[in-house]
């Protein structure tokens, strides 16, 4: 654990990160940059898991193991998202939000 | 010591969170999220993991950000300045964003954590053997079925990519 910073410091920080990402994913209107602001929130869970496991059950390993799960499937959720927006973005020449408004291509 | 380099990393992560999701310009959001992922990873490096340091090093900074700017340089001009929403509409959703925050805060700082002082060093073997055991309380069921995951999202996401050009090739074969 970090000497002198207690637990509720860094869980003040991953919130404040969580609603910067969630204040993204509302404002933007681009799907790239959706795609960015997921990523925040999906990190300020990751560190929310690693550092409860530090503080309060140290001797468990539960929290990284689980962490390194969800950094899997972030990597895979990115590498289909990236694809479907290229895709996308043959069909309809945007990705901007407002210009896919049809699921069937 | 290790408060200021905190603190220092906090500030970093928050302030380049923030110009993140509010820059106009993609190329620069997305590194500044290179920046945003830098800072957890020292985060990891400062509570002693040094495993998921690494991971988050090579899979975020190494992968994920290379990926998403591969996408910005094919589908955007670097110059273009992204459309942005109204005034109105930020100032609703950073008025929410706040009452929730405040939610969160409330309920964090009105529990009472019970924090076992530690210096527990946890090395990559205990992770390794914690992951493939087949004891109670071993994750060798979800680390295969992740495996599994890994691999269809490889193929999905190159069957997506290629789009309409491999069907047609498929019909013509057939």
């Amino acid at each position: 654990m970090i000497s002198g910073i207690s637990i509720y410091e860094i869980l003040t920080v991953t919130s404040l990160l969580f609603f910067i990402g969630i204040y993204g994913f509302i404002t933007r209107k681009n799907l790239i940059s959706i795609l960015i602001s997921v990523e925040i929130i999906l990190n300020a869970s990751v560190i929310n898991f690693v550092v409860i496991n530090k503080y309060l059950y140290p001797d468990m390993l539960q929290g990284v193991i689980f962490s390194i799960f969800i950094i899997a499937v972030a990597a895979a959720e990115t590498a289909l998202a990236v694809s479907i927006i290229i895709n996308l973005y043959r069909q309809i020449n945007s990705v901007e939000v407002k210009d896919t408004e049809i699921m069937k291509y | 010591m290790e408060r200021y380099i905190f603190y220092i990393l906090a500030l970093i992560m928050i302030v380049f969170a923030i110009a993140s999701v509010s820059s106009r310009k993609m190329l620069r959001s997305v590194i500044y999220l290179l920046f945003v992922l830098c800072g957890i990873a020292g985060i990891y490096f400062l509570i002693d993991y040094n495993f998921l340091a690494a991971i988050q090093l090579t899979v975020y900074a190494g992968g994920i950000v290379v990926l998403i700017i591969f996408s910005v340089l094919l589908v955007h001009h670097i110059e273009l300045e992204l459309e942005i929403a109204k005034l109105p509409k930020k100032l609703i959703t950073g008025f929410v964003c706040l009452v929730g925050l405040g939610v969160f805060l409330f309920t964090i700082y009105s529990h009472d954590f019970l924090v076992v002082e530690n210096d527990i060093t946890t090395t990559t073997a205990d992770i390794g053997r914690r992951l493939l055991s087949y004891d109670a309380g071993g994750f060798i069921l979800p680390f295969e079925v992740i495996s599994v995951l890994l691999l269809a999202a490889m193929i999905g996401a190159i069957i997506i990519a290629k789009g309409r050009k491999l069907a047609l090739k498929n019909k013509e074969e057939v």
